[in-house]
């Protein structure tokens, strides 16, 4: 049994899905069919945030999301983050706060911090906290995060 | 209706009006109905779930919207968590966007339902309690027919409401109340977690009422009405003096005691019955101190 | 908050200094593959049926039906395990895939693969499998008087540790039982890996694990194929902490990939993780201290029983850690710790960041408060008064050599000021956005916690890492088999490198048993010292025969000779040769790094059983609502004996993430056991801290004395931070309280019915 074609329009490029098995979720299709692996697949159930990725500009658990339901909604994945003049300024403030470890939340903190970014350009820290609050890290403890947050906050502000 | 098909396999509708919705659902009354998705899809990836046809409702305008006519606000079923918490609703209901804001994760609240929250019955709903204080009603409809239902009707027990195959949730209508409202919900993380009790109180000053809801504290939506009863007797109403102490406790004993919770790994239900009883008390206390000042 | 330096540098930084990892890139563009990211054109998914039950006789298992489904391949029993039936990293006691009894609750019984996920799960739903279900064993205090439940016996070891005169009594005694809840590790990223047969008849396995070398041994054993014919290539690791040191699906994957001669991948989904790895061993802990009237410590009995679950896995090993640090670090001249660790139907536990340390270190402080009040004094005095200094005496009578600024540590934490406030928003009080308290609700409490822990692997074990360099064309090549799990081992690899050559080029080959020798464990806060070393040295082998040969190329002395920035100069000047030139024809050194040696333990638990210690304290500050049992853990501020900082960055990293570990533990992180059984194996049941649970971390300080032996002096700093922040934690809600809370997670039933109640 599988779902008729349906076409996902991902980080600005169309594909079509075809065989998508019924209940494939909109990260299974990423992540096995479009070969974009970069929301991971922590827990499936929407609690811990790292296949997070912005449908029609909001945040959403891509595990939670029936892919054929997804056709025709602009989906931007953590592929879709960097522009053609490499990382965006939350990446690089990732790198350079130390924000990363293991490295299997930071694409979804990625998304979300962006999707924060872009409503509240300078927020507290408890703004920021209750934000990422949808991000499990098991690595950082969330202190570098914050920092990182900040430290993109800052820079946006200084580039516009 | 977008990507409309009929399939050997599995169909799934992707409606864009609540006649598409309801026709898909009358051609194939055994359909999922999706709407955030946050609860089924969890069920579905576990696959204590098998997905077959579905209708899909996140695209249908008639339902993503709210009004205000009057002193109710009608709530589309498909309107979100995340645009429950914004200035517009949370005026209105304030101890519904509250509740709202406890509703998973910024994600989760960008998908969610308060359709969903409604027919997924779960007893740690967290709209629910404000709903059934509210005394909301809701709006069915299928292809043949509407009807309408009072939220704590609704849901029938554990996960199973009177939904009929065909059916789906259209809207909810609420009050707006005159006085201030509260919502508390304790979990043992602060923020992303299940409800392990929940309240929620409403001054309702036309009325000289008190209005309680109950959450994970009964297999069904509770309001807790005798003690509404005692206490709305007792409260000052014309100088908003604060009520005697003992009240507060008669009060918080009376909610404590309308409630039938179980012990399960998420807390136990002498646990449960004392958190109800705090948060009471804590929350008649904060209404009436803002009812006192205002 | 500690803010620091973030500015891009433009010469590639050494030690010391800020490095950026390598790897971050990637991470943050989300194209670093992860296990879970494998991908071949002509693979199959696996996937395994795990036992329902926490004890059973197999009746009989029937695989005919799975076999049948549309897209399966193959459909595999313990009748297929080519080689030793068995796995484990210190005995080999646990099954490949159960054969005639099934000893825990997710026990591996069959293995399936297929085209797709969706055939794989209906195969598993079809095997038949008739299970004669038996009273499960799950009480730990029964288990060695129950029958046995495996081969083995139901006791996997004791330690029955004497130290000193026997016959001390103190004037002041403190008693107390204590109890530690079963932790996970709660990695991010769910086990996984493929398999790919190869076409010498051996098999190449990719995979996320802490040591690929003993993972590669045990794989070989169970195949039946020699070591040579099994290669282990590390995968993109989502944490490990412990939970990936123990075979999980490797011999699986194998199986099924050399059964279908395809390539096959297997991911495990969040619950069958929790079912899929071992866990932080339960721990129930009796403990009687003695001290003298000025609050010296002259005795302390202990009795330990840790719940190892259903098979040994490193349980050996805890007890040791258990047992050998029951105490703290504290000078404690006479002592009896019984320390036992047994087999039940429970989960198997194994490793944990502190492991071991953490369960007593919860216990130790308890005590070390309750014996201040007994005494009248100030705990962080009383600590002080006791502190463990160079010279001294642990309780296995082995001499501490190395470095010991425990006195430092104390100090400087307890010192530091706090910048904690007062909350106002009910967000910020506990109960989070749940809204439940207001200020007044609210009581704050405060304390203090030390802990520390071995470092590198113990108890006369041949512990090292093999590591080479190759310098050609200027650039170093650097091959090692250390698991890079997140910690940042390949920053620093990079910056020893250039540290010791002054390259700036630095490549690291992938981890992989190809080629290489074992790198032992990512885990015993080892990997800096022991793999460090080995590049250390490997590099330091061919700085010195690169300054050979110019030297006498160019006949000059080598001693006059330094490398910076790519190039060799000479002091004396008049020699000037670019690193490329000079290595155009590569210099290469490889090297095996072995720390000092240490001896087991004799029959009274004695004996210079560990290399090296490290230190933390942890003060705690809370808020707790007593009335509904909520916690809001509002600051944390530590100090910790760190030999040297490499990478500054890195450091804090390490000590933030540990604490918020040991945060979790401390308020509610519990795998729930009902019967054997889990009731909790999910993100939604199973509650790590979110970034609204989490306190700001304040380093007081990190005291810096180069440890003997340790490259640039550095010590291991991954464990210490979940070891004494749990105590600090649990103390403080004492403290706010007036409660015992004798046990960790503290549960909000635990504050409201503090005597059982409910």
């Amino acid at each position: 049994m599988s779902t008729d074609p349906f076409v996902l329009e991902v980080n600005g490029r169309s594909h079509e899905v075809t065989d998508a098995h019924p209940g494939e979720s909109l990260l299974r299709v990423l992540r096995e069919r479009l070969g974009l692996a970069g929301s991971k697949n922590a827990c499936e159930e929407g609690e811990c945030g790292s296949c997070t990725v912005l449908v029609d500009g909001q945040t959403v658990c891509s595990c939670l999301v029936l892919a054929s339901t997804a056709a025709g909604r602009q989906i931007t994945t953590i592929e879709g983050v960097a522009g053609d003049d490499g990382l965006s300024h939350v990446q690089e403030a990732f790198v350079d706060a130390g924000a990363v470890q293991c490295g299997f939340c930071t694409p979804g903190l990625i998304v979300s911090t962006g999707s924060l970014l872009e409503s509240d350009p300078d927020p507290s820290d408890l703004a920021v906290r209750e934000a990422i609050s949808g991000n499990l890290c098991r690595c950082t403890g969330y202190g570098r995060v914050l920092e990182a947050v900040h430290l993109a906050a800052t820079r946006l502000g200084g580039s516009t | 209706m977008l990507n409309g098909r009929q399939h050997v396999g599995v169909s799934v509708t992707i409606a864009t009006t609540l006649e598409d919705a309801c026709a898909a659902l009358a051609a194939e009354p055994g359909s999922l109905v999706l709407a955030g998705g946050t609860d089924l899809m969890v069920e579905v990836n576990r696959g204590s779930r098998r997905i077959g046809n579905v209708v899909a409702l996140d695209r249908i305008p008639e339902i993503a919207d709210w009004q205000l006519t009057g002193d109710v606000l009608r709530l589309g079923a498909g309107v979100t968590f995340a645009e429950i918490c914004e200035p517009g609703i949370a005026a209105l209901v304030p101890a519904l966007a509250q509740a709202a804001r406890t509703v998973g994760s910024p994600q989760i609240r960008n998908a969610a339902t308060i359709g969903g929250n409604i027919a997924t019955a779960s007893p740690a709903g967290d709209s629910i309690p404000v709903l059934a204080a509210l005394d909301a009603v809701l709006e069915l409809r299928s292809a043949e027919a509407t009807r309408e239902v009072p939220v704590v009707e609704f849901i029938t027990g554990v996960k199973t409401t009177c939904l009929t195959p065909g059916e789906l949730i259209e809207a909810v209508r609420v009050p707006v109340l005159d006085g201030p409202q509260e919502f508390c919900k304790v979990g043992p993380r602060n923020a992303m977690v299940i409800s392990v009790a929940s309240l929620a109180l409403l001054v309702d000053r036309s009325a000289r009422r008190i209005r309680v809801g109950l959450g994970s504290v009964a297999p069904t939506p509770l309001r807790a009405t005798q003690a509404e009863d005692h206490v709305s007797g007792h409260i000052d109403w014309d100088n908003g003096a604060p009520p005697e102490p003992e009240v507060l406790r008669e009060f918080a004993d009376l909610v404590a005691g309308s409630t039938s919770p179980i012990d399960d790994h998420r807390g136990t239900a002498a646990y449960r019955r004392h958190a109800v009883r705090v948060l009471a008390q804590r929350s008649l206390t904060r209404v009436l101190n803002r009812v006192s000042s205002s | 908050m500690t803010h620091l330096a973030t500015s891009r540098r433009t010469a590639a930084p050494r030690i010391g200094e800020d490095a950026p990892r390598p790897d971050g890139v990637p991470k943050v563009a989300g194209t670093f593959a992860f296990s879970s990211d494998l991908h071949h054109d002509r693979m199959l998914w696996g996937g395994t049926l795990r036992s329902p039950h926490a004890s059973a006789r197999i009746r009989s298992l029937d695989i005919s039906a799975a076999v049948a489904v549309t897209g399966v391949h193959a459909v595999l029993t313990h009748e297929d395990v080519p080689g030793s039936p068995n796995y484990g990293l210190e005995h080999r006691d646990q099954p490949v895939l159960a054969a005639d009894v099934v000893r825990y609750e997710g026990e591996p019984v069959a293995i399936v693969a297929a085209d797709n996920p969706e055939a794989v799960r209906m195969a598993i739903d079809a095997i038949a499998v008739d299970y004669e279900p038996l009273e499960p064993l799950v009480d730990p205090d029964l288990a060695e008087r129950a029958d046995p439940i495996h081969p083995d016996g139901n006791l996997v070891r004791r330690i029955n540790l004497v130290h000193g005169d026997q016959g001390v009594r103190g004037e002041v005694q403190v008693e107390g039982i204590y109890e530690v809840g079963m932790q996970d590790q709660a990695f991010l990223g769910p086990e996984s890996g493929m398999a790919v047969p190869a076409e010498d008849g051996g098999i190449d396995l990719y995979v996320a694990t802490q040591w690929l070398h003993s993972d590669r041994d045990q794989v070989a054993d169970c195949l039946g194929l020699d070591t040579a014919r099994v290669r282990l290539t590390l995968s993109g690791v989502g944490g490990a902490f412990g939970a990936r040191e123990d075979l999980s699906l490797h011999v699986h994957l194998c199986m099924l990939a050399l059964h279908t001669r395809r390539p096959v991948k297997m991911v495990y989904s969040r619950e069958e993780s929790f079912h899929g790895h071992v866990h932080r061993h339960p721990a129930r802990m009796w403990f009687r201290h003695h001290a003298d009237r000025d609050g010296t410590i002259v005795r302390v009995e202990s009795r330990l029983v840790l719940d190892g679950g259903a098979y040994a896995s490193s349980s050996g090993a805890v007890i040791a850690n258990a047992t050998c640090f029951a105490v703290g670090p504290y000078r404690v001249p006479s002592a009896h710790i019984d320390g036992a660790v047994v087999r039940t139907n429970n989960p198997p536990c194994g490793a944990m960041r502190g492991f071991g340390a953490v369960q007593t270190c919860f216990a130790h402080e308890a005590q070390m408060d309750r014996l201040a009040d007994a005494l009248e004094m100030d705990p962080v005095e009383l600590r002080l008064h006791n502190a463990l200094a160079p010279g001294d005496e642990l309780l296995t009578g082995q001499t501490i050599t190395g470095t010991a600024p425990v006195a430092e540590v104390i100090r400087t934490c307890a010192d530091h000021p706090s910048g904690a406030s007062m909350a106002v928003d009910p967000m910020e009080l506990p109960g989070g956005a749940g809204r439940t308290a207001d200020p007044e609700h609210v009581v704050r409490g405060e304390a203090f916690a030390l802990g520390f822990k071995n470092l590198l692997f113990s108890e006369g074990f041949d512990d090292s890492s093999e590591a080479s360099c190759r310098l050609a064309d200027g650039v170093a090549t650097i091959t090692s088999a250390c698991a890079e799990v997140g910690q940042g081992f390949v920053t620093l690899a990079q910056q020893i490198t250039r540290e010791v050559l002054g390259v700036d080029g630095v490549v690291l080959l992938p981890a992989s048993t190809d080629g290489i020798g074992s790198a032992g464990s990512t885990s015993a806060s080892r990997q800096t010292w022991m793999s460090g070393g080995a590049i250390q040295e490997a590099c330091g082998q061919v700085r010195v025969q690169l300054l050979d040969r110019l030297a006498f190329e160019h006949g000059v002395d080598a001693a006059d000779l330094v490398v910076a920035d790519g190039r060799v100069v000479s002091m004396a000047g008049g020699l000037e040769v670019d690193l490329a030139e000079a290595t155009a024809e590569p210099i290469e050194a490889s090297v095996v790094f072995r720390h000092a040696p240490t001896l087991p333990l004799d029959g009274n638990g004695q004996g210079d059983a560990h290399v090296s210690f490290a230190f933390s304290a942890h003060r705690a500050i809370v808020d707790v609502d007593v009335e509904l049992g909520l916690v809001k853990v509002v600051e944390l501020t530590t100090s910790q004996d760190v030999g040297r900082v490499l990478n500054p960055l890195q450091t804090v990293g390490q000590l933030e993430g540990g604490a918020a570990q040991g945060v979790g533990l401390a308020v509610m992180e519990e795998v729930l056991v009902q019967d054997g059984r889990i009731r909790n194996a999910s993100f939604t049941d199973y509650l790590v801290p979110t970034a609204l649970d989490m306190p700001p971390v304040e380093i007081a300080a990190l005291i810096e004395q180069a440890e003997p032996g340790a490259p640039f002096g550095a010590k291991g700093i991954g464990e210490p931070p979940s070891i004494s922040s749990t105590a600090a934690v649990a103390a403080a809600i004492r403290d706010a309280t007036g409660l015992d809370l004798p046990r960790v997670p503290v549960r909000p039933t635990d504050i409201v019915f503090p005597e059982g109640a409910a």
